[in-house]
């Protein structure tokens, strides 16, 4: 078994607790920080890692902390993305769970790192219960000195924060997450200026994803070296990879960056539901481009999913045996997008209803000539014209499938009907 | 207040602000309303946890809840909506005693979401998206719950319930009294 960085603490009984946390040599990696680390020497280590955000951009967390400018008068924040939402991911929710200190010691030695003293996880307002078991851990680690004032004698301080969202995905974008931590309608804002030098509350803001920031005490711990040799060149480190849909084991797998496909499908994840055959993967949640049986021997890392033009997103691997509609599967994630649109930009509030329509007479045989055109017509129209990643992400399940499964919407078109119909659930009403 | 008035617009405003006047939060509530403020250096900022404070506290979030999260943070009520509106998980008006919110997202859909919700509605013999008419559970869709590798998945009351199945749901209404 490859060595684990994030899950080596879950199985735990009372994985969440402080003192099961400590027995394994939590805190260790904070208390190194402190004493023998300044806070530049900490972020150096983290850029010479090569830890890259775990989110789904894929950005080199040491390289966005070194863009907070130094000489801003005021406080700095950092916030914690832990509002995890792309459908087919549910990564964080274990770290948040299951071992709550190891990203509570994270964020600790990054605040450190950054000179931050006050710091908000802003976590999805479905997961209740992780919230309160982050508000739990927060309290324990307060009262043992690992949070608060004067954190083990150093000096340093950290007011950390729960703080629940309330049913918006698009919160997991990062400035619409500062503006609804502000109170705010979560509606993106226009960059630049980027959060690093004008974010929360007008000042130097850092966000990073639960499993980034997870990595932090492992790369003090045991050096920027050791990190960097696990994995690929371009993408250091292990990941977790949410495996859903249909294989026999879904889960959350953490497995060194640039396992295969293969492996990750039918060495861990079991292989196909029922041994029936693969037909499609999404390799890094809803908002990547679907491969196909075909790409099972690509290597799941930053670099060699973009070359297989998709991307590792968020490591959410949703799978889809031949029995998957892709006009069904591009209907449901378009009816998704649509219901999450802040409504800010013309093209992607206007336009993914517009693709609905498309898509809904397609899978119900009232699709005429071109439309197949108009629905890729559409979707360049939304692609690149909106404020916030959202409008690209949000065509990308429309896109992807024509380009991969033309002839399944041909036949569509043709047939006038859903050729897939008798073989899974119907399609549902749409959720508003 | 009653005025004997024929403007009734008039005596519906009084009446609302008694019924505002008397609208509190509990003790215990009060308490974690006094953290959740200090926490933030902006008053703002505390608007969205409060929102979820009263929906806690009052099963919705009314127009006299509104005022009082208005008045306890003095902004203006409309402050207070606006950011409210924009999210899903603030009622106006109280639900039914359970919400049970069913994932329709891929991975859920995937494994058969969409036969379970079909079940439930049969069931509960009312459509997605309403309450029993004996106000015991409203049924909704929600979009990705984050637990894609349990689907199907669907919550009650906040509380996850994963792998469901028709067995399981069998269970569940049993238990609730449906």
């Amino acid at each position: 078994m490859a060595e684990k960085i994030l899950l080596n603490n879950i199985d735990r009984p009372g994985s969440e607790r402080i003192d099961t946390y400590l027995s394994q040599g939590g805190y260790a990696a904070l208390k190194k920080a402190l004493e023998t680390m300044k806070p530049e020497e900490v972020t150096k280590a983290v850029k010479a890692s090569g830890l890259r955000g775990r989110g789904g951009a894929g950005f080199p967390t040491g390289l966005k902390w070194s863009f907070v400018p130094k000489a801003v008068p005021g406080p700095r924040y950092l916030c914690c993305n832990a509002d995890e939402g792309e459908p087919g991911t549910f990564k964080d929710r274990v770290i948040i769970e299951k071992d709550p200190h190891l990203l509570l010691e994270g964020i600790a030695i990054s605040c450190y790192a950054l000179s931050v003293e006050k710091a908000y996880i802003y976590i999805r307002g479905e997961f209740v219960v992780g919230a309160e078991k982050l508000t739990a851990a927060i309290s324990e680690a307060e009262s043992k000195g690992y949070l608060g004032r004067n954190i083990l004698g150093s000096g340093f301080s950290l007011d950390l924060h729960v703080h629940r969202g309330a049913g918006s995905y698009i919160c997991g974008e990062e400035t619409a997450l500062l503006e609804s931590l502000e109170g705010k309608r979560g509606h993106p804002r226009l960059k630049p200026p980027f959060p690093a030098s004008v974010g929360l509350y007008g000042q130097p803001t850092v966000i990073n994803n639960v499993e980034t920031l997870a990595n932090v005490p492992a790369i003090v711990a045991r050096g920027a070296e050791w990190f960097a040799s696990l994995g690929t060149k371009g993408s250091t480190g292990t990941k977790l990879f949410a495996v859903s849909g249909h294989v026999e084991k879904p889960g959350v797998y953490e497995l060194p960056l640039g396992v295969s496909l293969r492996e990750l499908l039918f060495e861990h994840a079991g292989g196909m539901r029922q041994g029936r055959k693969l037909k499609a993967v999404m390799p890094g949640g809803s908002s990547t481009p679907v491969i196909t049986s075909e790409h099972l021997d690509v290597a799941l890392d930053f670099d060699s999913l973009a070359a297989a033009g998709t991307m590792l997103g968020s490591g959410a691997v949703i799978v889809m045996d031949d029995t998957t509609c892709m006009v069904e599967v591009a209907l449901r994630l378009t009816r998704f997008y649509k219901h999450e649109s802040c409504g800010q930009c013309t093209p992607c509030r206007e336009g993914l209803g517009w693709l609905e329509q498309l898509l809904e007479g397609l899978e119900s045989g009232k699709a005429g000539p071109g439309d197949i055109e108009l629905l890729l017509e559409v979707s360049s129209s939304i692609s690149g014209k909106t404020l916030c990643p959202m409008g690209d992400a949000a065509v990308v399940p429309v896109e992807s499938t024509v380009s991969r499964f033309r002839e399944e919407y041909e036949l569509h078109l043709r047939e006038k009907r859903c050729p897939l119909a008798g073989s899974r659930a119907g399609v549902g009403q749409g959720p508003h | 207040m009653q005025r004997s008035s024929a403007d009734g617009h008039l005596t519906e405003r009084e009446t609302l602000e008694e019924r505002v006047e008397k609208r509190k939060f509990s003790e215990a509530a009060l308490k974690e309303v006094e953290s959740t403020t200090s926490s933030y250096p902006v008053t703002d900022s505390a608007i969205l946890p409060l929102l979820h404070i009263a929906q806690r506290e009052f099963g919705c979030v009314d127009e006299e809840a509104v005022r009082l999260i208005a008045r306890t943070l003095d902004v203006e009520p409309l402050r207070v909506k606006e950011t409210m509106s924009f999210y899903t998980m603030f009622d106006e008006k109280p639900r039914g005693k359970y919400l049970i919110e069913v994932c329709t997202n891929i991975s859920c859909s995937l494994l058969g979401s969409d036969s379970l919700l079909g079940y439930l509605e049969e069931r509960l013999k009312v459509p997605r998206g309403s309450t029993t008419p004996d106000g015991l559970v409203t049924l909704i869709t929600v979009e990705c719950l984050g637990s894609c590798g349990t689907a199907p998945v669907m919550s009650v009351n906040g509380e996850y319930h994963e792998g469901v199945t028709r067995e399981k749901l069998d269970d569940l209404l049993r238990e609730i009294g449906v």
